[in-house]
């Protein structure tokens, strides 16, 4: 190889790595050093008043309810609502995948369509569906016989108003994503099982899921990554509330950070939120690895 | 018999799950031409007892929506235009050239995809102070220059380049660039198309950086006015849903004529080889 | 191959104006010289309207307004001045100001106020101008007052036989008991949105507690005087005088309280001006307002001295022509013109009498009710510690924490939030 094609490379990868370097790298690195000091709005106007306070943040971020709180929500909203758009997600990808179906990419794109509107703009929408007494979805719901909700004003609601939105809004993402994995199972497979007279439901079991497991592994990690920074939804329906029930780990970064101006303890919330992505990531690759024969997702 | 019993239970369960899914578009969209007031009643309404399109006169004319359409275009144009530059050099680059530690740059890079943006964003916002481009379009671009998805992207699909074209084309005495410009980036137009599109819908429904980022109303993106205007006008329910549906109608119409080039990107992404 | 060469060529170039308009088209150059006002609400859409006067007088200036909700206007504040993008003037909530001047994002003004002839500073409410003075310098402007007073619907409380507003908390209590009586199960006397600190503090101060120990240094919420305010406050949702209801009950607030969802409503006077104008004309002379009841004969009981002030921008290039504006808008004339545009009640007294406004029915009470008012703790942290109030107190409405879990709680996040100011109170040696 010439040297000159050596060089070309870095000029070619070069900008692009420039520019996630310091606009994404160096600030994750800054944000890490700032979460030791208790850089506020006294240190906005005056630097000699900010103080480096070690792992203070950190120690008084375990010791704070509302940041249990927010974490509970969220892990709310990532193992109850993860689960439940995976889930509705392959239902529809296994229904369009149906030999018998017609108008397939009819109800593709329909089913697709919610993925693509702007979240803010639904989330005002849905506040409004979500009305007890104006709301379209206690009125469909009294038309079998459910009392009125109040869907953003109950505690005990409010979450799942958030989580029913967040599916309506993503599963057709992964459903996608489910159909490639579909359409990659090679047919002779399925012809193999009946003719061992497997039935449809052995046929799902036995062939579909298998072979759908690197899929399924892809769909967890992104969707359970995606998930944790849940924030528009509460940030525009019910500004964590009603008592701090959809207070998300990324809205109370937010307040502290952009609202109060709490930088460092901010930075603090953002950098437990990392670890805790990180950790579960490396679960649920590593649980992959330890299944043979299956090949890890890059 | 068995087999016409099956084809009605599939589609009636699809077409239910099709009307439910399209239920909140059609109920904004009806609601945004319904008169004053007809939207909260009770009970609620779905077909608009007149239509009249008041909400969307007073968006444009009163509170300035028209601007906010403009930046929201432009500025997703714009992230659109320069990362596609930036990504597709940076995913040739990964895909077709040998240096020094480049593998273990390209592991690094995927490695980078688990940090939340929202770790980076209290020292980005200092950061982007110090340049003087906070208020200002700048702050909402810059960090869209590139992105770790965008690179991956090309770079799988650069991949499949064959080096004897490349080679021929050097032969000829092109110079590396002009090969970029002219041959791979010809070869690479379906991925860009793709990208292309994912890019513009992207900047177009981000929120919270432009939030943060944008102090001026005049440099607001749709969907922070969107919200600005829900913190003043919630009572206006048909104002606030002509509103969104201003916000959400140019995605939706974009996807329904791209979405192939939409639909394949995801795959590519999700499904490996 | 799908796309022909040309064709992304083709949308570049239709591209291009975008890209090359978009960045670095800073506003200042579209109107140079123009003086950025910021103003919340409503008051952001009203405020245009008295401009043109001002611009007629003051021929070289130009004044461009951003309206900004007020559930995000704090925060929009402190970013815009950590991200250097401060407006030349804006309105501010007067409990903001001691927060503001700890940033350094505010101009001094009493210079300029020297200089301004016609002004009589006792022309002001003094419990409102006070707020304005953090460490005897005066950083801003009383715009319009704004105090919290009783609204209530006559009809309903007539009926209940209360043919005059409750004086004491005891008669306050026994006129929604009377009214909720009445109005059934699904129905309240009185609407105390969850998340709003203000109704518990007022009770409080009425109370004649103090938020705030040793030099604002410790929270107090423990103390005897809260804990009976608290007591009051979440007895009015244990009997269901009041309903549990947050934000999103509040989108049809004018509609609830006309078809007597609620009677009575703790609120300022900007409500004078939206009740006016979204209550049904029905119901026009069946609401009126009172000033609040106190806990024992001290008729009325005190509120809170707030308000929304101007404030000069202390990076402002154009201050001069900012005071100017500042100026203009504390006229009584176009205090009074801003008065019958919102319903803001004017912060000068010659625009009561220009208006004769401490005779008009629906102002009199907030007449009554400012001669009575107490500011909240002039500290950098407040806003932190007024939010610190709704969410504790949410938690005890809703049954989450008992009261004194909820107080305690309370005490102990507000000293977290007031560590640094004692650290810098300790290194100043006061």
């Amino acid at each position: 190889m010439r040297r000159g094609h050596i060089n070309a490379g870095w000029g070619f990868v070069g900008p692009a790595l420039a520019a996630i370097g310091a606009f994404f790298i160096v600030p994750v690195a800054a944000s890490l050093l700032l979460s030791f000091t208790d850089f506020d709005v006294y240190a906005v106007a005056r630097p000699d008043r900010l103080r480096f306070v070690g792992a203070g943040n950190y120690a008084r971020l375990l010791g704070e309810p509302r940041f249990w709180t927010a974490l509970g929500n969220t892990a709310y909203f990532v193992f109850v609502g993860g689960p439940l758009s995976v889930a509705v997600s392959l239902g529809a990808a296994l229904l369009l995948e149906a030999k018998l179906v017609r108008w397939r990419g009819f109800f593709r794109t329909v089913f697709f369509l919610p993925v693509v509107t702007t979240l803010v703009a639904v989330a005002v929408v849905w506040r409004y569906l979500y009305h007890p007494r104006h709301g379209l979805l206690n009125l469909l719901l009294g038309v079998v016989g459910v009392h009125p909700i109040d869907w953003l004003g109950d505690p005990r609601w409010a979450m799942p108003a958030i989580i029913l939105l967040a599916v309506w809004k993503n599963f057709g993402f992964n459903m996608v994503i489910f159909i490639a994995g579909l359409q990659s199972i090679p047919e002779r497979l399925y012809e193999a099982a009946r003719m061992d007279g497997a039935s449809a439901w052995q046929q799902f079991r036995r062939v579909t899921l298998p072979m759908l497991a690197p899929t399924f592994v892809f769909v967890a990690v992104v969707t359970m990554i995606g998930y944790f920074q849940l924030f528009a939804e509460p940030y525009v329906m019910t500004q964590g509330g009603p008592a701090n029930r959809t207070l998300s780990v990324v809205l109370l970064m937010y307040e502290e950070g952009f609202r109060w101006w709490n930088m460092g303890y901010g930075a603090a919330v953002a950098f437990v939120l990392f670890a805790i992505i990180l950790g579960l990531t490396a679960v649920q690759l590593g649980l992959r690895r330890l299944q043979p024969g299956t090949e890890p997702i890059r | 018999m068995r087999r016409t019993v099956q084809w009605v239970a599939l589609h009636a369960v699809l077409a239910l799950g099709a009307a439910l899914t399209v239920l909140p578009l059609l109920w904004m969209l009806a609601a945004s031409v319904m008169p004053t007031g007809e939207a909260s009643g009770v009970p609620p309404r779905l077909v608009p007892s007149a239509v009249t399109l008041e909400h969307y006169r007073a968006l444009f004319a009163r509170l300035h929506l028209t601007r906010a359409f403009l930046n929201s275009a432009g500025l997703a144009a714009a992230v659109t235009l320069v990362s596609l530059l930036f990504n597709s050099m940076a995913g040739y680059g990964f895909a077709k050239f040998r240096f020094a530690g480049r593998d273990r740059l390209f592991r690094l890079l995927l490695g980078a995809l688990v940090i939340p943006a929202q770790v980076a964003m209290l020292p980005l916002f200092l950061m982007l102070r110090a340049l003087g481009v906070i208020n200002t379009y700048w702050g909402v671009v810059i960090p869209g220059l590139a992105s770790v998805f965008g690179i991956f992207l090309v770079r799988q699909y650069a991949l499949a380049i064959p080096d004897s074209l490349l080679d021929a084309a050097r032969v000829d005495g092109a110079g590396e660039f002009r090969i970029y410009r002219s041959l791979v980036l010809f070869l690479c137009a379906p991925v860009l198309v793709t990208l292309a599109v994912f890019t513009f819908m992207g900047t177009w429904n981000d929120f919270m950086w432009p939030l943060i980022v944008l102090a001026d109303d005049r440099l607001y993106t749709l969907p922070v006015a969107l919200a600005n205007l829900a913190g003043e006008h919630v009572q206006d329910t048909e104002l606030m849903m002509a509103g969104a549906v201003l916000t959400v109608l140019p995605v939706v119409l974009l996807f329904v004529f791209l979405q192939r080039y939409y639909v394949a990107g995801i795959m590519s992404g999700g499904v490996k080889e | 191959m799908s796309l022909s060469r040309p064709a992304p060529a083709l949308l570049l170039l239709a591209l291009a104006p975008a890209l090359v308009a978009a960045p670095g088209c800073r506003l200042d150059r579209d109107d140079a010289g123009a003086v950025r006002f910021w103003a919340m609400g409503r008051e952001g859409e009203e405020v245009q309207q008295l401009l043109p006067e001002f611009e007629r007088r003051h021929p070289g200036v130009h004044v461009r307004v951003q309206a900004i909700p007020w559930s995000a206007a704090h925060e929009k504040l402190l970013t815009a001045h950590v991200g250097g993008a401060m407006p030349d003037v804006f309105q501010a909530g007067n409990t903001w100001l001691p927060e503001l001047v700890a940033l350094g994002a505010l101009e001094p003004l009493d210079e300029r106020l020297a200089r301004w002839s016609s002004l009589d500073r006792g022309d002001y409410f003094p419990g409102i101008l006070d707020t304005n003075v953090i460490d005897g310098v005066t950083y801003a402007v009383p715009w319009y007052v704004d105090t919290r007073v009783l609204f209530y619907r006559t009809d309903v409380l007539a009926e209940a036989g209360y043919a005059e507003p409750p004086r004491t908390w005891t008669a306050w209590e026994d006129a929604m008991t009377r009214v909720k009586e009445r109005a059934g199960p699904d129905r309240y006397a009185i609407l105390l949105p969850l998340r709003e600190w203000q109704p518990p503090v007022i009770l409080a101060l009425q109370r004649g507690a103090s938020l705030l120990r040793e030099g604002d240094r410790y929270g107090n919420f423990e103390s005897p005087p809260v804990r009976a305010a608290f007591d009051f406050y979440l007895d009015l949702f244990q009997r269901s005088l009041a309903p549990r209801a947050g934000d999103t009950a509040l989108a049809n607030l004018y509609q609830d309280f006309a078809r007597g969802y609620f009677s009575l409503y703790i609120s300022g006077p900007w409500n004078i001006g939206e009740f006016g104008r979204r209550l049904p004309a029905t119901l026009a002379n069946r609401w009126t307002t009172a000033p609040l009841p106190a806990p024992g004969d001290a008729y009325p009981g005190v509120s809170l001295a707030g308000g929304a002030s101007l404030a000069v921008s202390s990076a402002s290039g154009r201050k001069d022509a900012a005071w100017k504006l500042v100026e203009f808008l504390s006229e009584p004339a176009q205090q009074v013109r801003f008065y019958r545009l919102t319903g803001d009640l004017p912060a000068r007294k010659a625009a009561w009498a220009d208006e004769n406004l401490p005779r008009k029915p629906h102002a009199h009470a907030f007449w009554i009710q400012l001669q009575s008012v107490q500011s909240t703790p002039k500290i950098p942290e407040w806003e932190r510690i007024a939010a610190k109030i709704s969410q504790y107190s949410e938690a005890a409405i809703r049954g989450d924490l008992t009261i004194d879990q909820a107080l305690a709680g309370l005490d102990r996040d507000v000293d977290n939030v007031l560590e640094k100011r004692r650290w810098l109170m300790r290194g100043a040696g006061r």
